[in-house]
């Protein structure tokens, strides 16, 4: 117990402020590799005739569709490809994502690496000088591989050096949140354009588009791991939602932010986090208990749009707990501390 | 081979490098060094020091719609050395002017002897903007005002330093002095081989004992945090590498909240106690209770903590009356009033128009100095006599008879020069120096601080906003 006690005590206070910032630096370089592997999966499997409607799926998948087709009409690879990754107007372009990753990351440097800051920044500046021609058709794919290495050395070098304390944890919430949010809605906008009819549920399919949706989330090779004869429809759901091992399912990404919470909660002493543990079980449960054949019957669409909700809820509860508290919840915390 | 410093004309000034190679064995091999660089290798370096500084983020930030642009403080690699014998009178003479400012400080808050002796017309200080009644028999933790001090010095042609200005409210630039030596070490080793230089390194955690000193005494372990006014400013590179550096919180006024009269921070734990706050914020900004009230950057109830000594802010407010133009030609004064000292560091020759000799001196010499107004209007109504028509003399001569109070007058100095990267060449740029200084319950000076180089031929003014960049400064051991 005094242990424990000396070990809180001796652990640097974080500003709520630097929380927020952290959440959303996760989020923000989450959200942009997960846009260049879509952007990227879509292009090679559009350029394949193996999905027409790629180009627009990935604008539903971003809830973007009437602001796309007031500015650029018809969702074709030129369109969406400068869409997502250099228009500055579009908020959810990548472009967009990482200047706000910048800015967070901005007002972070007193906390982070400098390290972590200096990548970002370099990357950001080379983002920025992007034209028109870097984001042409045959281009997309060098240029997606390259954003995406890019996410992956911010989490490389932010693992390498960011010190473990509860910012670490508010960081990595922000992470999963994101990638759980990403996942479910590439398999919801994909699950129904390829599958529309809940009757299809089972049956063999033309098997190049269920590729496309493992390779997206960059789960094929481990899909076939572990199913390595056939490929239905269930099963690709299932794997993407409910495994306990693939690092974008939801159910791991669940269970990532739990271990995160508990840290806040019983490592650091912080209250905030009981509110949002007890918003995170109903999540838990209803991938716990449930079979995705269940899930599949009742509905996957209600299923995938509630789990959106409850990312929402979660970090609204975040939020009201840790940056954005009420002043008088604050001062009652306080002097009960 | 021809070497880089051969063609090297100095012109009629002081230069920092070549004359005191002159006698100074460790400055000649410095200077050898240089001499023997290759053009282009040197050029190489200086790009990749561009090329660093923009990366690492070491750059102000310029917002328009929906950009940031990052530009950075143009850096020359070749260094401004100090030798230790010169440093010595530096440090001495900061040292010096820190205790003089700090003792008048307490003097025009508390007693106001020095203006009733006549030492100090009272009306410069009583009526100064800068002056704050708020501060009016205040007592700060060891008589301490000014814990941060940036005295600006300049070096004539004789080689003598001058002080221009002094900066007792929230000096800038200290991060440069310690990111330009980290930058030398990495790209320009060879150049340091073997000769001893004194570190810079300890400036964050002197800063922090500082503010720890005056914290309220009876704080174990008191949260010292820095408070910025945020990203948008432009010193905040600054303000996050104090903030690293110190290793405390960086946080904006939103951030703090008053409660019976102590202040708190607000964390993901609740509220959490702060104690001594370094401000990077303007005394107009602190509080809206006390000073402007449309001001957001700020924290209500902060100047009625501080009152009370729940909570110490460094530097104190109400500093500004004493960096103040028109003080500054009373330093001397100053210094021999409270310390019974002659001024280790002189002015620059300064008239007072306010007095008679002074009127008469500036008067007779018009063509030949720089008038200035003193107190608030900054650099309106100056005139530089070199460089003004016979006509604009004349108006001039006019509106000093009318209003003499209202001037100083100071002789047109040559500033010193240093040698300086100019395409391939070396080339003498005019340059000058603002060492740093923390005070908590004594004064310590950063060795070295900041050299400021006017880039552009002929320049003497090195702000950044003209074309000035920084140099490494080496104070040897």
């Amino acid at each position: 117990m005094s242990a424990h006690l000396e070990h809180r005590s001796r652990s640097p206070l974080l500003l709520s402020r630097y929380a927020e910032a952290l959440f959303w630096l996760a989020r923000y370089m989450e959200r942009i590799e997960n846009l260049a592997r879509i952007l990227d999966v879509t292009d090679t499997f559009v350029r394949h005739g193996a999905d027409q409607s790629g180009w627009r799926s990935v604008i539903q998948i971003n809830a973007d569709e009437k602001r796309f087709t007031e500015k650029y009409g018809a969702a074709n690879a030129d369109n969406v490809a400068h869409f997502y990754l250099v228009d500055r107007e579009n908020p959810t372009s990548i472009l967009s994502s990482l200047f706000a990753a910048r800015e967070n990351a901005r007002t972070l440097r007193p906390l982070i690496s400098t390290e972590m800051w200096g990548q970002i920044n370099v990357f950001y500046n080379k983002v920025r000088l992007l034209t028109a021609a870097d984001a042409a058709p045959s281009r997309v794919s060098g240029l997606c591989a390259y954003l995406k290495e890019s996410c992956q050395a911010h989490a490389g070098i932010t693992d390498g050096t960011f010190y473990r304390d509860q910012s670490w944890a508010f960081y990595c919430i922000g992470k999963y949140i994101e990638r759980g949010d990403q996942t479910s809605r590439l398999v919801d906008i994909k699950y129904h354009t390829l599958l529309p009819h809940v009757d299809d549920v089972g049956t063999e399919v033309d098997v190049s588009q269920w590729n496309a949706l493992l390779r997206a989330a960059s789960g094929y090779h481990a899909y076939r791991r572990i199913h390595p004869s056939g490929m239905t429809p269930s099963s690709v759901a299932g794997f993407l939602l409910m495994n306990h091992s693939f690092p974008r399912s939801i159910t791991l990404c669940v269970h990532q932010i739990e271990i995160y919470l508990s840290q806040l909660s019983s490592g650091y002493g912080l209250r905030g986090a009981y509110a949002a543990q007890e918003q995170l079980d109903e999540l838990r449960a209803a991938l716990m208990d449930q079979s995705i054949q269940q899930i599949l019957s009742r509905g996957l669409h209600e299923f995938l749009d509630w789990v959106q909700l409850q990312f929402i809820g979660l970090q609204n509860v975040m939020a009201a707990n840790f940056w954005r508290p009420v002043e008088a919840s604050q001062s009652q915390s306080q002097s009960q501390g | 081979m021809q070497g880089l410093l051969d063609g090297y004309d100095k012109g009629p000034y002081f230069c920092e490098l070549m004359d005191c190679a002159a006698h100074d064995p460790a400055v000649a091999l410095i200077a050898e060094r240089l001499s023997k660089m290759d053009p282009e290798e040197l050029c190489r370096r200086a790009a990749i020091a561009e090329v660093e500084l923009f990366n690492q983020g070491i750059t102000f930030t310029v917002y328009s719609d929906k950009d940031a642009i990052d530009r950075i403080l143009p850096f020359d690699l070749i260094p401004r050395v100090l030798t230790a014998q010169e440093w010595d009178g530096l440090e001495r003479g900061v040292r010096q002017r820190v205790a003089a400012l700090n003792a008048f400080i307490w003097d025009v808050y508390h007693d106001q002897k020095i203006l009733k002796d006549g030492i100090v017309p009272a009306h410069l200080v009583l009526q100064n903007a800068n002056y704050r009644p708020e501060m009016v028999g205040l007592n700060v933790p060891h008589g301490t005002y000014v814990h941060v001090c940036g005295v600006d010095i300049i070096r004539d042609q004789h080689g003598e330093f001058l002080v221009l200005e002094d900066n007792a409210r929230t000096p800038s630039g200290v991060s440069y002095v310690l990111e330009n030596r980290t930058l030398m070490r990495r790209i320009f080793p060879d150049l340091m081989d073997g000769i001893a230089v004194k570190p810079v390194g300890s400036y964050g955690i002197m800063l922090q004992a500082a503010l720890a000193e005056i914290a309220p005494p009876h704080i174990n372990d008191p949260q010292v945090v820095l408070l910025s006014p945020g990203i948008y400013n432009s010193a905040y590179f600054e303000h996050i590498f104090l903030a690293r550096e110190m290793g405390v919180p960086l946080v904006e006024g939103n951030d703090l909240i008053v409660k019976d009269a102590h202040v708190f921070m607000r964390t993901t734990a609740g509220l959490a106690p702060v104690h001594s706050i370094y401000r990077r914020l303007n005394d107009d900004f602190l509080d809206p209770d006390v000073f402007r009230p449309d001001s957001t950057l700020g924290v209500r109830g902060l100047i009625d903590a501080w009152r009370r000594g729940n909570v110490a802010i460094a530097n104190a407010v109400g500093t500004g009356v004493a960096d103040d133009k028109a003080i500054y030609a009373y330093m001397p004064r100053i210094i021999r009033y409270y310390l019974d000292q002659e001024p280790i560091l002189k002015n620059v020759e300064t008239h007072i128009c306010g007095e008679p000799e002074g009127l008469a001196y500036t008067l007779a010499n018009l063509e030949k100095l720089v008038v200035k107004p003193v107190g608030e209007s900054g650099g309106y109504g100056l005139i530089i006599g070199p460089h003004a028509s016979a006509a604009e003399i004349e108006a001039f001569r006019a509106q000093l008879q009318a209003d003499p109070a209202n001037y100083i007058s100071q002789p047109m100095i040559g500033l010193s020069v240093s040698p300086t990267l100019v395409g391939q060449k070396l080339a003498p740029r005019h340059v000058d120096l603002r060492p740093f200084s923390i005070t908590g319950r004594k004064t310590w000076v950063l060795p070295g601080g900041l050299t400021r180089v006017a880039l552009r031929e002929g320049s003497l003014v090195v702000n950044s906003s003209q074309g000035g960049g920084s140099k490494d400064t080496w104070v040897l051991e």
